[in-house]
């Protein structure tokens, strides 16, 4: 069932438009995550539909009621701010109590609640602390169990884990994740780091300018990049103009391979990393090795092709060639992706309209709508 | 659009709160400070029906007018410089030094400024006048110099540059003088470009209130600046209540007004000009132990100070309290409590002047709190022109002269519906004038500092406007309250200017006691007065320390 709805939600900060006619659907039970650059609008959309921030057009509905008219405190939505916001003057105990007290919740069932939650996000008995000495994955902590505690209908977090380091942040992705599947808690969260929204969410939303660039589960996003814009904020590089004839594409760095039933005509091209396979200089595209920088689990290698824009591929460390080296380079079909247009055209947003409200992959119908 | 529309009525419901708020303090304003002044000034300036504006020619032609006016620009002139070059030092030591004592130290730093200015007058004329310390010792004496008024005005403010400097100074990033000297800059070089920089707007904003404070400085140089020296200030009330001058008194009181609403915009631009980017760190953090010659002298020399300059003076003044013919003792205290059967200058013991004030001051602490908390809550959200007009109008009463507020009150309150001459309520509400800016000043910055995302979390749990502002801002402000509750106290206990005119002679106030003691002769009046001044010491410093302890255990804020 669909908990929240935003139809042609609109906001204007005097000549910027902050959100641009976005519609959107949250289903009970399900994660889902906004990811953009920043001044992308993602803050902006929790903010319109917490109340905190009044829409010039469009509506938000909670669990099919129009929220025009309700003020923030009666919309029984939970909100962790990016960096918190624990009240300053009150224990960990008073702040995870705050929401059940407004509620006029007894003295006990709020003892009892906030000690739940606090052994919940693994900080028992800290309800005496001070705000002030937590460090800053505790305050983390304390703000979840803070939201958690009236029992939001929708939690919406903004940036949950912007601020801690990154094996903090990782950790806690997991557990978040964990917890709110036992919770079966309805999430909204907003992350400019795709690989936080990846381990997250059920369903990414790629924001951009205000406006959803795409919409899907982690791997269909991460696998089939809807535009140039979201492959190239997804990190990829190797993005390239291309004219697709058949199972080809003409590019300037010649004969690319496409995946069958591609669309056809001019169209632009990702080849990921994964695509670049060097070989010896005798064959395909002659390159030469740039830098090479080691990632870890592989090597990046940066080719220098005679003609054209720079490309990344992906090799093992045994694999990997000196640099300065000439090498060819052969492009395999299954990681070429033939990405649609960037700018949101009327066409593409029905389609995109259609995709969130319904199971299948985003792709599927963009290929049916341009076959 | 709909939703366009309700977004603009919001607007407006808030624009509606906030001039509700402003409501209360303007209409104060507008009763016991516009309409008396402007009182004053149209019964100088408008007589037979005609404004006789041609009267500014003549006070200000006159040489023994001209004379006042250049006195009293080059002493506040002087004063503010030998301030700075004072505490400067001082500044520099209690924002980046860390020594055992040193919040001690502040307090009593701080206790001068909310001296009565009575109180600092006589405790100089203890340590330079006639028969004073220094006279006693080597026969040196400097009431009848401008040295004691400067002296007395550097011992008043010199906390106003401590705080107001080393506050800022406390919390600039060390680092970014580090940064400098890894660059190849010398210590001094690198103070000189980095830090030095970043302190102008904070060491201007001292400058000027230094310079406001001693410009209409009026207690002080009534009691130290004898026959040959005399503020506008002083002027007016001479003018006013020795000579019943009204046209040049009005006129005096015009060209103050002007010279300080020019001082107060000054101000203002350089306060907004502060609140410019800096970037801000936790003065915990920036303290450091003194380490190598330099700064243990500096720590020396900054200790030395405070000893002679604020120490000594009263110390002097308890000990000339003790001081009675035959050795030390109580007799002046004692005599404190009785009645001069001779008549003199009081129908009741001197002793009474001390509840009368306590009461008075409590009593002023209310109404400035109430007109000044709404006023700071209408201030919170910076806005448009209006608000800010308002804003600069709540200082003004610091720089109107003060005799004038209160002769105004004289022969403005005495008809109906506002006939209050002979209500006590006359007293507390002049001194709540002059308390309202600080209850303003103390409140807005920690109002302003209230997160709005506070707010708005709060909001989000569940709260309602009303209760989010009594769940986040009230806690928040509490002790910000209760540090303003204590300032406006100590200023009204030491208020004298408008005081002195309408303080009814049966129900005198410290401060108005102390002078009068001191404008009689004889042993006896000098003891009693330092007795009675020792008293109002002891009750400003005890409020003050009071304050820093509450104003210390506060973690979040800064003042």
């Amino acid at each position: 069932m669909t908990l929240l709805e935003l139809r042609g939600v609109t906001v204007r900060f005097g000549p910027r438009t902050a959100l641009d006619t976005v519609d959107l659907q949250v289903a009970e039970h399900e994660i889902v995550c906004l990811l953009g650059p920043s001044g992308s609008g993602k803050s902006t959309l929790l903010r319109a539909v917490a109340g905190l921030q009044a829409v010039d057009a469009g509506r938000v509905l909670l669990g099919g009621a129009d929220q025009a008219g309700v003020p923030v405190h009666r919309r029984g939505v939970g909100l962790m701010f990016q960096d918190h916001q624990l009240f300053p003057q009150r224990d960990v105990g008073g702040n995870v109590a705050f929401g059940l007290r407004m509620r006029g919740a007894e003295r006990g069932e709020q003892a009892r609640r906030t000690d739940e939650l606090l052994r919940l996000v693994g900080l028992p008995g800290a309800q005496k602390r001070s705000v002030a000495a937590l460090s800053g994955g505790e305050q983390q902590r304390v703000a979840l169990a803070r939201a958690l505690a009236p029992e939001p209908r929708l939690l919406m977090l903004d940036e949950p884990l912007g601020q801690l380091d990154r094996g903090l942040r990782e950790r806690l992705v997991v557990e978040l994740r964990g917890l709110f599947g036992r919770l079966g808690t309805t999430v909204l969260a907003v992350t400019h780091d795709q690989g936080e929204a990846f381990a997250l969410a059920d369903r990414v939303v790629v924001m951009r300018d205000g406006r959803i660039a795409q919409a899907g589960t982690p791997l269909e996003v991460w696998q089939r990049p809807a535009s140039p814009f979201v492959a190239r904020f997804l990190g990829f590089e190797n993005v390239v103009a291309a004219t697709v004839g058949g199972a080809a594409a003409d590019t300037v760095w010649g004969k690319l391979p496409v995946p069958d039933g591609s669309p056809q005509g001019a169209r632009t091209l990702l080849v990921r990393p994964d695509g670049v396979r060097i070989t010896d200089p005798s064959q395909g595209l002659r390159c030469t090795v740039e830098s090479r920088t080691f990632r870890g689990t592989h090597v990046a290698v940066r080719l220098r092709p005679d003609d054209g824009p720079e490309l990344e591929a992906e090799c093992s460390l045994a694999q990997a060639p000196e640099e300065g080296a000439s090498v060819g380079v052969v492009f395999a079909a299954d990681e070429v992706v033939v990405l649609g247009p960037d700018e949101g055209l009327k066409g593409v947003r029905r389609r995109r309209e259609q995709t969130l409200q319904g199971g299948r992959s985003f792709l599927d119908r963009v290929d049916e709508g341009d076959a | 659009m709909v939703l366009a529309r309700r977004e603009v009525v919001g607007s407006l419901r808030g624009n509606a709160a906030r001039l509700g708020l402003m409501a209360g303090p303007v209409a104060f304003f507008a009763v016991f400070f516009a309409y008396p002044v402007a009182a004053i000034v149209g019964r100088g300036l408008h007589t037979d029906g005609v404004w006789q504006f041609g009267r500014f020619g003549e006070v200000l032609g006159r040489p023994d007018i001209l004379s006042v006016l250049w006195f009293t620009t080059w002493q506040a002139l002087a004063s503010t410089a030998l301030t700075l070059l004072i505490a400067l030092p001082g500044a520099y030591v209690f924002a980046r030094l860390d020594f055992p004592g040193k919040r001690l130290l502040r307090a009593v730093v701080t206790v001068p400024f909310v001296l009565p200015t009575v109180v600092v007058g006589s405790a100089f004329l203890a340590l330079l006048g006639r028969g004073g310390l220094l006279d006693e010792l080597w026969g040196i004496r400097l009431d009848t110099t401008v040295w004691a008024i400067l002296l007395a005005h550097v011992f008043f403010n010199y906390a106003v540059v401590v705080r107001t400097v080393g506050g800022l100074w406390s919390q600039l990033d060390p680092r970014q003088e580090e940064a400098a000297r890894v660059l190849g800059a010398g210590r001094f070089a690198a103070w000189r470009r980095v830090t030095l920089p970043a302190l102008v707007p904070s060491l201007a904003a001292a400058a000027l209130m230094v310079f406001l404070f001693t410009f209409t400085s009026f207690g002080v140089v009534q009691i130290l600046g004898g026959p040959s020296f005399s503020t506008l200030e002083v002027e007016i009330y001479r003018q006013t209540a020795d000579f019943l001058d009204l046209p040049t008194a009005a006129v005096l009181t015009l060209v103050q007004f002007a010279a300080v609403g020019a001082v107060l915009a000054v101000h203002a631009w350089t306060v907004r000009r502060r609140e410019s980017a800096l970037r801000l760190v936790d003065p915990v953090r920036t303290a450091r132990p003194p380490r190598g010659t330099a700064q243990w002298a500096m720590l020396g020399g900054v200790l030395a100070t405070v000893l002679v300059l604020l120490l000594a003076p009263l110390a002097v003044l308890v000990e000339r309290s003790f001081d009675t013919a035959g050795g030390h003792g109580l007799d002046h205290y004692r005599e404190l409590g009785t009645v001069d059967p001779a008549g003199g200058a009081f129908l009741v013991a001197p002793i009474e002047a001390v509840w009368n004030s306590l009461q008075y001051a409590l009593a002023a602490t209310a109404i400035a709190l109430a007109v000044g908390g709404p006023a700071a809550a209408a201030l919170t959200r910076r806005a448009g022109r209006l608000v800010r007009g308002f804003d600069a109008l709540l200082m003004l009463p610091l720089g109107v002269s003060a005799v004038t507020v209160g002769f105004g009150f004289l022969i403005t309150l005495d008809e109906p519906p506002l006939d209050l001459r002979a209500s006590w309520i006359l007293v507390p509400l002049a001194q709540a004038l002059v308390g309202v800016p600080f209850v303003v000043r103390t409140m807005l910055p920690v109002l302003r500092a209230v997160d709005e995302r506070l707010r708005e979390a709060a909001a989000v749990l569940g709260a309602s406007p009303l209760r989010a502002w009594r769940e986040v801002d009230l806690p928040l402000v509490r002790r910000a309250l209760l540090v303003a509750a204590g300032f406006a106290f100590a200023v009204s206990l030491g208020e004298f200017g408008a005081t002195v005119f309408i303080a009814r002679p049966d129900n005198p106030t410290l401060p108005v006691a102390v002078a009068r003691l001191l404008g009689r002769p004889g042993e006896l009046n000098y003891g009693q007065a330092m007795a009675l001044s020792t008293i109002l010491m002891v009750v400003c410093a005890a409020a003050l320390l009071l304050l820093e302890r509450v104003r210390t255990e506060s973690t979040s804020e800064e003042f």
